[in-house]
């Protein structure tokens, strides 16, 4: 009962939100494509896989809306600090009429700029406050990547199982390591995806997570690889931004599945594939309602029926056999709604099922699954769930 | 054969203001020269579009000049810190490690008090609070070089790393959300601890807190007793000691002024800039700072032409890197050019070099 009236509240809720929205797109008008200008802010550089990504996007955003090099402005290296509210103000200045920014700790920065300059829309990825920033030119995005974490899951799965099938490994030896940056529910949902994409396929897999406190360093994720190898894990994965982990899996032979960028140029036989985002579509989606006036979605999260997540190239010389087949039948489960990657049925707490999880008054489970992303973009799930051991130091 | 070289260095006695000045000017121009000339080769834009991009990055519209002011600042009250600890020839290579703690001291006050007390009361225990901090951490190379003679040098440096760590550790409790290894503006709806917004501008109070400590640090080594010592210190030990000064006594109240300085400079950075605390809060302008008080030959006037100098060539460089869609590591690549034809201006300052004649 009590449940019910949450649910009738938030609908409610939404439905005003959604009219309020309604009202200030009708009086906003568009701006001429010629004349739009697009700040971005990024975090690293053309060099740092996470904001290659995201530039990526940017280029394919310019080249679907037709823009030319000058109307958009790129800041690279921009640190979680003032630099980060001089980067927005700066653009705002310069007659942008939408900046984006990319990582986690400029949101608080951008909320000061989006403050002061009502006209000017600010997005930004993976974090949460837009919604309660009460600004309505503040707004998050984020995709559904835990859907490429669980098929990239998947194309591991295959691999162990073959590694089994030849002798390489025992049945008993089915653990998987993974290098995470923090303990973080970004992370935590990734792994959790990537680990039950692996089981689907691999029953029996366990897995541990270290973490090496940071976003992206290649010696850092290195040295967690070799750690991780040598506690006996037969395959490594990631979410931390280097070529470290994949580096020290090409070294040792072990299969590993990156993030972000294809590694296979890093690890040219053991790198099976990468669970990636196309930020292309929101970009696009986004730079398209300034165009025409409409307003930007508060959160935005969309996943592979849209385009916005994807695995890169399989490595035909490092994966099992009968991967393609079976990636392309798990993707189509996941675009037509038939499989969800945080079923309840798949996995469980403390020996328990799930059948509840209620988090800042959200609650998440409901239908057979955990909804991940449907209440905000950025990522919710933080369950710590049986078979993956999460080592905090 | 006794063959002599076609050019011959001498030291020189002294130098004319003239000259210093336009040996300066002269290296100031080659610079900008190099600088115009590695971004020709990169970009092939006219150079007068490259300086005017310079120009535009730092003081092109009200807010990119109170951004240069705001940095400026800053790095001018790291240098006046310095000042008295690199003219006694003690080398404070810690710096950052001082405005990190000074920093840190300030995040703590503001995190836990917040609104608790009367925001004057606040900022007024964050600045004795970042001053103490900092003047801690500038204590204890030095009371480690008094007693058992270590080297400051890698005692400072080192103590920079655990400053590092000891913010690092400290996030772990601030973080925002949790596992985010992010604190965030702090104080964002409250703005306790922020300081004040004074006659329509955000930075009047840096403006005050760093003019007077460069006023002050001026008197004081030039006119003050304490300033004398700290020179005579610097010339020679013995000399000191000689003629009767307590070195130890001048070491450690010369570090524990240089280190508060350091901590207030935190303080600036976290109360009236950043609002937030992560290890890159000093972000390398510890090390900055030294040349800005080296090559101000401790004269905090002339600090503070010369930090403005480093300071605009850093916001024109950042202006280039995204104007013609260069890595922002390009800016300091020309901030690197400068710095060199600068410090190398020093030994055309020091040194004459003439030609043989027969």
């Amino acid at each position: 009962m009590k449940m019910k009236m949450k649910k009738v509240l938030a609908l409610t809720a939404a439905a005003v939100m959604t009219a309020s929205l309604a009202v200030c797109t009708a009086s906003a008008e568009g701006v001429a494509k010629e004349d739009v200008k697009v700040g971005v802010i990024y975090i690293g550089d053309e060099n740092e896989g996470y904001t290659a990504a995201h530039m990526a996007g940017i280029d394919e955003m310019q080249a679907a809306l037709g823009l030319e090099d000058s109307q958009v402005i790129e800041k690279t290296l921009i640190g979680e600090d003032e630099g980060c509210a001089d980067a927005a103000f700066d653009l705002a200045d310069q007659g942008c009429q939408i900046v984006f920014a990319n990582s986690f700790g400029h949101e608080s920065y951008l909320m000061e700029a989006a403050a002061e300059y009502p006209d000017v829309q600010f997005c930004h990825a993976t974090g949460f406050q837009a919604a309660s920033s009460g600004l309505e030119n503040m707004h998050n995005y984020f995709t559904s990547v835990y859907e490429s974490r669980y098929v990239s899951g998947v194309v591991a799965g295959m691999k162990l199982n073959e590694m089994v099938e030849n002798g390489t490994i025992t049945e008993d030896q089915l653990k998987m390591g993974y290098v995470g940056a923090y303990p973080y529910a970004e992370v935590i949902s990734g792994y959790t995806a990537f680990y039950l994409g692996a089981k689907s396929v691999c029953p029996n897999v366990t897995m541990e997570v270290k973490y090496t406190n940071s976003w992206a360093s290649f010696d850092l994720e290195k040295e967690c690889a070799e750690a991780l190898i040598a506690d006996g894990c037969v395959l490594i994965s990631q979410h931390a931004d280097t070529t470290g982990a994949p580096t020290a899996c090409e070294a040792a032979g072990v299969p590993v599945v990156g993030y972000n960028i294809s590694m296979i140029e890093t690890a040219p036989t053991q790198a099976l594939t990468s669970a990636s985002i196309n930020w292309g579509p929101y970009y696009t989606y986004a730079v398209q309602s300034i165009i025409d006036g409409t307003a930007i979605d508060t959160d935005w999260c969309k996943g592979y029926a849209d385009g916005a997540d994807k695995i890169t190239e399989l490595n035909e010389a490092a994966v099992a056999e009968g991967t393609a087949e079976k990636v392309a039948e798990v993707e189509a489960g996941i675009m037509d709604g038939s499989i969800k990657v945080f079923d309840t049925s798949t996995f469980t707490v403390g020996g328990e099922t799930v059948d509840t999880y209620e988090k800042n008054g959200i609650e998440y489970v409901s239908d057979g699954y955990f909804h991940e992303s449907e209440f905000g973009s950025a990522p919710a799930f933080d369950l710590a769930i049986d078979g993956i051991t999460s080592v905090i130091e | 054969m006794n063959k002599e070289p076609f050019l011959r260095m001498s030291k020189r006695e002294s130098i004319s203001i003239g000259k210093s000045v336009l040996i300066y000017a002269t290296a100031l121009l080659l610079a900008l020269v190099a600088c115009a000339g590695v971004i020709f080769l990169l970009v092939r834009m006219n150079p007068i579009d490259i300086y005017k991009a310079i120009f535009d990055g730092a003081l092109g519209s009200k807010r990119r000049i109170w951004i240069t002011i705001r940095d400026l600042l800053i790095l001018l009250c790291i240098a006046v810190g310095l000042a008295p600890a690199f003219k006694m020839r003690f080398w404070n290579i810690g710096a950052e490690g001082q405005i990190l703690v000074g920093g840190l001291v300030s995040s703590a006050l503001m995190i836990n008090l917040n609104t608790k007390v009367p925001n004057v009361v606040l900022i007024l225990l964050m600045l004795a609070g970042s001053a103490a901090g900092g003047m801690v951490w500038g204590l204890i190379p030095t009371a480690f070089k008094a007693k058992w003679k270590t080297n400051e040098t890698l005692f400072t440096l080192m103590l920079n790393y655990v400053a590092m760590q000891v913010v690092t550790f400290c996030i772990v409790f601030w973080e925002n959300p949790k596992g985010s290894n992010t604190v965030g503006i702090i104080n964002q709806q409250t703005r306790a601890g922020w300081l004040p917004e004074a006659f329509g501008n955000d930075y009047f109070w840096n403006i005050v807190i760093v003019a007077v400590l460069t006023v002050v640090m001026f008197i004081y080594l030039k006119y003050s007793k304490h300033g004398y010592e700290v020179a005579v210190v610097g010339e020679s030990e013995r000399t000191a000691r000689y003629a009767g000064i307590n070195v130890r006594k001048v070491l450690m109240r010369t570090m524990a002024i240089s280190g508060a300085i350091c901590g207030v400079a935190g303080f600036i950075i976290v109360s009236g800039s950043g609002h937030t605390i992560s290890t890159s809060t000093a972000g390398g302008r510890g090390f900055t700072a030294i040349i800005v008080a080296w090559l101000s030959r401790f004269n905090t006037f002339v600090m503070a032409l010369v930090a403005f100098g480093i300071v605009f060539m850093e916001k024109g460089a950042i202006q280039i890197a995204s104007q013609y869609g260069l890595n922002e590591n390009a800016s300091d690549v020309l901030l690197g050019i400068i710095l060199f034809f600068i410090i190398g201006a020093e030994f055309f300052i020091n040194y004459k070099v003439e030609r043989n004649h027969k």
